[in-house]
């Protein structure tokens, strides 16, 4: 039996985060394994970035327990941030370098020598697909390709470990895609991920599990479908009467799921049985002017527990 | 209520020059307000440390000869005058570089200000009066604070003075203008401020008489713009002045002025278009 | 592709400084033309002020020799290059590095440390004003002005100004949040420029309180001290000038560490 610290990647326990007055994180637990695709899911103010930035060791803990690769990120930071990979929110490019110098001066901090540098620099730019821009201007690129080049850079001292906080905040749907990809190539080859997220379907397609956030705190864990499973039905029947009348028809069709969800635009019948919601709507001589039938989703998880959705 | 337009409304031909420039006023007065206080101590306090510096602390070393002073009595007399007159230039360049590409490439300014019935030549004018106002204001407070120490040989020399410092910033204020405008990176000012301003204001007499840089830098010197108005800054001051050497530093002052503004009117025609 | 690979030791104290330094010539390599007008600045107040002016003063007196003014002004210009190299880069691109490219956290999540950033930082203000210096001293030495074999030590005294100033400027850029905060700089910058005993001798400030409060100002100290070495008359004085410009760098390097712990490390 291997020695259970060499799996833990990332341990936490009532990890808390102040700043003066305001505490933006209030005492988490969190685990993460070797070579699992872990993330924080959860609206902006929650607390992911800050508990990232805790993983990181680039900022200090304010009270409890934390543990990255076995190692305390107070008196072993330089250590710990060696074997890291971070890929921050904003893309914090060297503006002032051209494309694979970015990639080359940052893998010279890590101390790697100049050749490996190179080699790594030079592979990196093919892995992000943006090999023919080695020589341009960081400020000329595309947002998804600054995405891409700030990922590359991540992996530039081969980490074990890799923090993605908001990876493809701002990025077109077709950029998301390519990114998506790179990062379960990562995973297959062994590098465990951590990503803060709050588009769900992110949540759902790269991790394997996952916490949600809300307020500094977790309201609940597990794998996608084991959240769904716990906080939410099968399907969920969207129905859409106008502007200002779903609130008031919203009483004749409470009874026809588990659950009713009332937003500004729509409301949420929640139910084993999506179809059969929407017949029995109409039998009742109501008249949406649209009406949806779709799977649970990690948004409704979030909005069962918090009572928000995630897009706040 | 009825929202059609009348015909008078609809671009009934240009604005006429003063109309064009006045329509600008409350922009360029919500600017003055917005910024005359950060301004004040560059473009005050600076020059007055020259002035003490050189012109009394250094002065204290250097023989109020008139032979070797060009006919002041002393080095405060003889300084003055000039750094007044570099200063009115380095204002108007400052005022003309970073502002304008601002306006251009920053800030946007001039675009949204031509989506009105304002045409290009009342952009270029209300921004010149600005700096117009800029210059000469700091240049009569100047003179007014350095009046009580002995450095003007009459009365209305120094309004005169005051005139010339004023034009030979407009002149820069113009040639520069038409330089930025036509400048892609702002990387350029630095440059101007550095190749530009600086070698010209140590070396237009402003400090020492220009025969002191031997025969052939004294006529390279004399091709500078800035020599003319130190130059006639300085006679005015010194109650020195040669007439017909007088007209003809006005004369170029004027004819550089009016080719720089010709020269800024069509480039930011251009730049703007494109 | 095989990701996870061996993990080299974090860089030492003086690997990183010097990647930082590397880091900064490569931005300047393409930037060379706004580097060399740099050297320009005291090279056109030499030519203007030392032999302009000086066709109209003799010589000075200083620590009882006299001196040519072109001579007694030029160790002045030497100590303002290195403080004019020293502080355009450590004031302007220090705080456009902070608060806008943000390159100091881009390389906390590396190994390397503040105290990595303080150093590289201040080497690179360092090197930059020595260049500067080092160039004006060959000009100083071809236009006859140098007068004793001393001034072989005044190229490590202008490396140990820019060190100063370096220092301390970029102690102070780290208090600064927004670009008005620099119309202070120029205004301190001014009038040591112009006080320092550059253009006249610090007699001209007679023998009370202000003389002393001058003595005690930085810049004074570097261009006495390059004027002691240029024109060969060495006094003690000299080696308090280089001890207040140790201590001066010294305790800058300590605050600037402070500061981007403070501002980088939340």
């Amino acid at each position: 039996m291997s020695d259970p610290r060499d799996e833990s990647m990332i341990r936490a326990r009532d990890l808390r985060k102040s700043f003066g007055d305001f505490e933006a994180v209030k005492g988490i637990d969190i685990d993460v394994r070797r070579g699992e695709a872990f993330g924080f899911l959860g609206p902006n103010g929650a607390g992911k970035s800050s508990t990232m930035r805790m993983i990181a060791s680039v900022s200090p803990v304010s009270s409890g327990e934390l543990r990255i690769l076995g190692m305390d990120p107070a008196t072993d930071g330089p250590a710990i941030r060696g074997r890291l990979g971070v890929c921050p929110q904003e893309d914090t490019l060297d503006n002032e370098l051209n494309v694979f110098d970015n990639l080359y001066i940052y893998g010279r901090y890590f101390g790697i020598d100049k050749a490996t540098c190179r080699d790594r620099a030079q592979e990196l730019l093919e892995f992000a697909q943006i090999t023919e821009k080695a020589k341009a201007k960081v400020e000329d690129l595309s947002g998804g390709m600054k995405r891409r080049l700030t990922i590359a850079r991540s992996l530039i001292n081969r980490p074990e470990l890799l923090l993605l906080d908001e990876p493809t905040t701002g990025l077109d749907p077709q950029a998301r895609h390519v990114l998506w990809d790179q990062l379960f190539r990562l995973k297959q080859a062994g590098v465990t991920l951590v990503i803060t997220t709050h588009y769900m379907d992110e949540a759902e397609q790269l991790c394997d599990r996952l916490v949600v956030m809300d307020k500094g705190l977790i309201a609940a864990e597990g794998s996608p479908r084991e959240l769904i499973k716990a906080h939410s039905t099968r399907e969920v029947a969207e129905l859409r009467f106008g502007v200002g009348e779903n609130e008031a028809l919203a009483e004749k069709v409470a009874d026809l799921g588990d659950r009713i969800e009332v937003l500004p635009d729509r409301l949420l019948v929640y139910s084993d049985d999506g179809d059969e919601v929407v017949s029995q709507v109409h039998a009742r001589g109501l008249q949406p002017l649209a009406t949806l039938v779709r799977r649970s989703s990690l948004e409704d998880v979030f909005l069962r527990l918090t009572g928000r959705s995630l897009a706040d | 209520m009825a929202m059609t337009p009348r015909s008078t409304d609809l671009g009934a031909g240009k604005l006429s020059v003063i109309e064009g420039m006045t329509r600008q006023y409350d922009y360029w007065l919500t600017v003055f307000k917005r910024t005359w206080r950060g301004g004040v101590a560059n473009s005050f306090v600076t020059p007055l440390f020259y002035v003490v510096a050189m012109g009394v602390l250094l002065g204290g070393f250097i023989d109020g000869d008139p032979e070797k002073l060009e006919g002041a009595t002393s080095y405060l007399a003889f300084v003055v005058p000039g750094l007044v007159a570099a200063h009115a230039m380095t204002l108007a360049v400052g005022e003309t570089t970073y502002p304008v590409m601002g306006a251009i490439k920053w800030h946007k300014t001039f675009y949204a200000q031509l989506a009105t019935p304002l045409a290009v030549r009342d952009l270029v004018n209300a921004f010149l009066a600005f700096v117009l106002f800029r210059v000469g204001s700091a240049c009569a407070i100047f003179m007014l604070v350095l009046a009580p120490f002995g450095v003007f040989e009459t009365w209305w020399g120094p309004i005169l003075a005051w005139l010339s410092q004023v034009l030979v910033g407009m002149a820069f204020a113009t040639l520069v203008f038409a330089y930025s405008v036509r400048l892609r990176s702002e990387e350029g000012f630095g440059l101007i401020f550095r190749l530009g301003v600086l070698p010209l204001t140590l070396f237009s007499g402003a400090f020492f008489p220009i025969s002191n840089l031997g025969p052939f830098l004294e006529w390279v010197a004399r091709l500078t713009p800035l020599w003319h108005g130190v130059s006639l800054s300085r006679m005015f001051c010194l109650d020195t002045v040669d007439w017909s050497l007088a007209a003809v530093h006005v004369v170029v002052l004027t004819a550089l002025g009016v080719l720089g503004w010709w020269l800024a009117v069509r480039g930011l025609d251009r730049r703007l278009e494109t | 592709m095989a990701l996870i690979g061996s993990i080299p030791a974090p860089p030492t104290p003086v690997a990183a400084a010097r990647l930082l330094v590397l880091r900064n010539f490569i931005v300047y390599r393409s930037a060379w033309k706004l580097f060399i007008t740099g050297f320009l600045e005291p090279v056109f107040y030499l030519f203007s002020i030392g032999i302009g002016v000086g066709k109209l003063i003799d010589t000075f007196v200083f620590h009882g020799e006299q001196v040519p003014y072109a001579a007694f002004v030029a160790p002045a210009m030497l100590a303002t290059s290195a403080f004019n190299g020293a502080l355009l880069d450590s004031t302007y691109n220090v705080f456009f590095k902070l608060k806008y490219d943000k390159l100091y956290d881009q390389i906390l999540a590396t190994p390397l440390s503040t105290g990595d950033i303080a150093r590289g930082e201040i080497t690179w203000g360092l090197l930059r004003g020595s260049i500067y210096s080092a160039a004006f001293l060959l000009v100083m030495v071809v236009m006859g002005l140098v007068d004793s074999w001393w001034a072989v030590l005044a190229l490590p005294a202008a490396v140990l100004i820019a060190f100063a100033f370096s220092a301390v400027f970029m102690a102070l850029t780290t208090w600064m949040t927004s670009w008005q905060d620099f119309d202070k700089i120029t205004l301190a910058q001014m009038p040591l420029f112009l006080f320092s005993a550059t253009f006249f001798p610090i007699e001209a400030f007679g023998n009370g309180v202000l003389r002393w409060i001058v003595e005690v100002t930085p810049l004074y100290r570097g261009v006495v001290l390059c004027r002691e070495l240029t024109t060969g008359v060495v006094t003690w004085q000299s080696g308090v000038s280089v001890l207040y410009l140790l201590a001066m760098g010294f305790i800058g390097l300590v605050v600037v560490r402070r500061r981007l712990d403070t501002l980088l490390r939340t």
